[in-house]
């Protein structure tokens, strides 16, 4: 009887937050949490500017654990929020399960494909952008050798990799990129002290531009490469601003555009697979006056003639998750 | 004589700490402008106010509980084992291995084999720290620890490089084969017809734990073998003395802790996720050590400190998922009653002991 009582009890409580939260969008940070300055912090910017600009309202939720995500997505859909946006491809997995539950419900992913009728699945093709940060290394190294330093080795970040080690490559052919990764576990995000030693390591072996793709593990790195005077790459935001002119530019990878875009789409959220490449302005390398001196009039035309040559599709970019290996390295 | 009762050595000081803790998380959480009464009642019903939280937080529970067991069989050899962490991971990579590459027809089949995937493989992963203990004397603590790393980069490179589906982005292992997904409770009790706990991922693992828990009382204090783990634990000379082989017993007594701790992958990794993805563990090996100091290495205790803890993640997760405190809050106030249970132990004992001798003092003077 008692248990009937607050079944019932909770059937109502649903059904009346449904009625009041009805149609706003929300949005959910994945493990490394909402304010790791990178990624995560991106998607909160493009809320943050969707609440801006329209003055309207969005729940967000943290991630805990890893149980924690289905119950996330279904009290979240149960409770009426249209569409849902959530960060990074640990989702995936889950969504794939909720989806159907939920048709009248939109769902938006970003960084992994889920094939429902009511999920945007948004990508972004990091191995472009990178390209480009190659580019600009190649063509910045005097020593020949660069670095990349990745953060969790997990294949998302071999993208990155692969990508910037084809664009140096085709500047320098016969150039080298050490290769690092912070770690093996999340902690990896988040550990500037090991990226600044590992940014010692490579400047040991002759590496005088830094691209560093490890989430907070990047403050330290682009920290470490100031300190001893060699240029830096950042990534996902606009990181030139710390340290101008020694941060040679930033790969930014606009999840807040994503994010932004889905909630103003609202319930009416396009599904299917939406690419944010470089024509989508999805990545991009970033020129600002903080890098203005660093950026040469060459630099600049080898970017746009490379930016030119991605979209006629003569310059092919490989991708690592396609197969899981890379040319270049 | 003992200087208090039992029943206030094992209930009312855990008691204490406990409010002691939940009080001073009361003032942080006052202190950045929440306030703490709904931040207990959110606690509270969110993991006990509905079957769905009960599901949540039993969940949680029977992975302390293998956890805690795996540290509390370690702990009576006088071992303290603080890899459960890694000896967990690589538990859940001996059962994704078993489930995806054994034709397995029915979860009433998987179980098992799976348990003796899941036990074999963290057993091995507690093997080589124990025969460096035992034969080096290199300490477990030390070896144990940097295990952790280990298994997390192998798993990392199992996952990466062999298990992962080709084109997916997630670090994770194909689905589990359909037939093996163990029944979650909220089946069983629908089997039975009444509806609990829906979309909560408890299943029979839990059953398995409470059943773990009275075979580790038996062994440990109704078989032999338990009686030399116990008796190396206390005096290792004595122990010699009385014919007991130490590197024998290290290596066993770490190896069934490794196995439990491995086991605790029938809950997580087959149970709830059904595949192996790279968090899976989540930082329940060291949970275990709260939950096996907090319990007394008894596994009575350590059942109810498991809960308890199933009660701060689940309570905690609600909290921050539906208030606009801070996650980082829940680690404070998990932190609070662990320092509270387990480091500051002594400071509730003391003076309860003090205050039991006089009460017991001046009863008997009223006696007289």
């Amino acid at each position: 009887m008692s248990l009937m009582k607050s079944l019932l009890a909770g059937a109502a409580l649903t059904g009346l937050t449904a009625g009041a939260a009805l149609a706003d969008p929300a949005l959910i940070y994945d493990l490394g949490g909402k304010f790791d300055k990178s990624f995560n912090e991106a998607a909160y910017t493009g809320a943050a500017r969707w609440v801006e600009e329209t003055g309207g309202t969005y729940r967000e939720l943290e991630m805990q654990s890893e149980a924690q995500r289905e119950q996330a997505l279904r009290r979240l859909a149960e409770s009426g929020s249209n569409p849902i946006v959530m960060t990074g491809f640990a989702f995936g997995d889950v969504l794939t399960q909720v989806a159907g539950d939920y048709p009248d419900t939109k769902f938006a992913i970003i960084d992994m494909v889920v094939e429902a009728p009511n999920v945007q699945s948004v990508v972004f093709t990091e191995e472009q952008g990178s390209y480009l940060a190659g580019i600009m290394a190649g063509m910045a190294s005097d020593s020949g050798t660069v670095g990349f330093i990745g953060g969790m080795d997990i294949p998302l970040i071999h993208k990155f990799e692969c990508g910037f080690a084809q664009g140096f490559k085709s500047v320098q052919p016969e150039g080298s990129v050490l290769i690092n990764y912070t770690g093996t576990t999340p902690a990896a995000w988040n550990d500037p002290v090991r990226g600044g030693e590992l940014t010692r390591a490579q400047i040991s072996q002759g590496a005088d531009v830094i691209y560093a793709a490890a989430g907070g593990t990047g403050i330290g790195i682009l920290q470490t490469a100031a300190d001893e005077g060699i240029l830096s790459i950042g990534v996902d935001s606009n990181q030139n601003a710390l340290h101008p002119g020694q941060v040679l530019t930033s790969m930014v990878k606009r999840v807040d555009n994503a994010v932004y875009e889905a909630f103003v789409a609202g319930a009416d959220l396009e599904p299917g697979i939406r690419v944010m490449d470089l024509a989508a302005e999805g990545v991009d390398v970033a020129v600002d006056e903080s890098n203005a001196d660093l950026v040469t009039a060459e630099m600049q035309a080898a970017v746009d003639e490379a930016k030119a040559g991605i979209a006629s599709g003569e310059v092919a970019v490989h991708d690592y998750m396609t197969d899981n290996t890379c040319p270049a390295s | 004589m003992d200087k208090m009762p039992k029943w206030a050595d094992v209930i009312l000081t855990p008691l204490i700490s406990l409010i002691l803790a939940m009080g001073i998380s009361a003032l942080v959480i006052l202190a950045i402008g929440e306030s703490p009464w709904m931040a207990l009642t959110t606690m509270v019903e969110g993991a006990l106010g509905s079957s769905y939280g009960w599901g949540f937080t039993l969940y949680y529970a029977t992975n302390f509980v293998f956890t805690g067991l795996a540290v509390m069989v370690a702990y009576h050899a006088s071992l303290f084992n603080i890899g459960g962490e890694g000896q967990a991971a690589m538990g859940g990579l001996g059962v994704a291995l078993v489930l995806l590459y054994l034709p397995l027809p029915h979860w009433a089949i998987a179980l098992p084999v799976a348990m003796v995937g899941a036990a074999a493989f963290g057993a091995a992963w507690a093997f080589l720290p124990a025969f460096l203990q035992a034969k080096r004397g290199s300490h477990i603590v030390i070896t144990t620890i940097m295990f952790n790393f280990i298994a997390a980069a192998l798993l990392n490179y199992v996952l990466v490089n062999q298990l992962r589906p080709v084109g997916s982005m997630d670090p994770a292992s194909a689905r589990f084969p359909e037939a093996t997904n163990l029944p979650a409770l909220t089946d069983i009790a629908a089997a039975m017809g009444f509806d609990w706990g829906r979309n909560s991922p408890v299943n029979v693992t839990f059953l398995v734990a409470l059943a773990a828990c009275f075979l580790i009382w038996v062994l440990i204090w109704r078989t032999r073998l338990g009686y030399q783990i116990r008796a190396f634990g206390r005096s290792e000379p004595g122990a010699v003395y009385a014919g007991i082989n130490p590197v024998t017993i290290t290596v066993i007594a770490m190896l069934i802790s490794g196995g439990l701790a491995g086991m605790m992958a029938i809950n997580n990794v087959m149970g709830e996720a059904e595949r192996l993805v790279l968090n899976a563990v989540e930082g329940a090996g060291f949970i275990g050590i709260a939950v096996a100091l907090m319990g007394r290495n008894h596994p009575l205790g350590i059942l109810l400190a498991a809960l308890l803890f199933g009660f701060l993640y689940q309570g905690g997760g609600e909290l921050a998922l539906w208030t606009s405190i801070p996650r980082e809050l829940i680690i404070v106030i998990q932190a609070l009653v662990i320092l509270f249970t387990g480091a500051l132990d002594n400071m509730v004992r003391m003076p309860l002991e003090r205050l039991f001798l006089t009460m017991r003092r001046t009863s008997r003077g009223a006696v007289k």
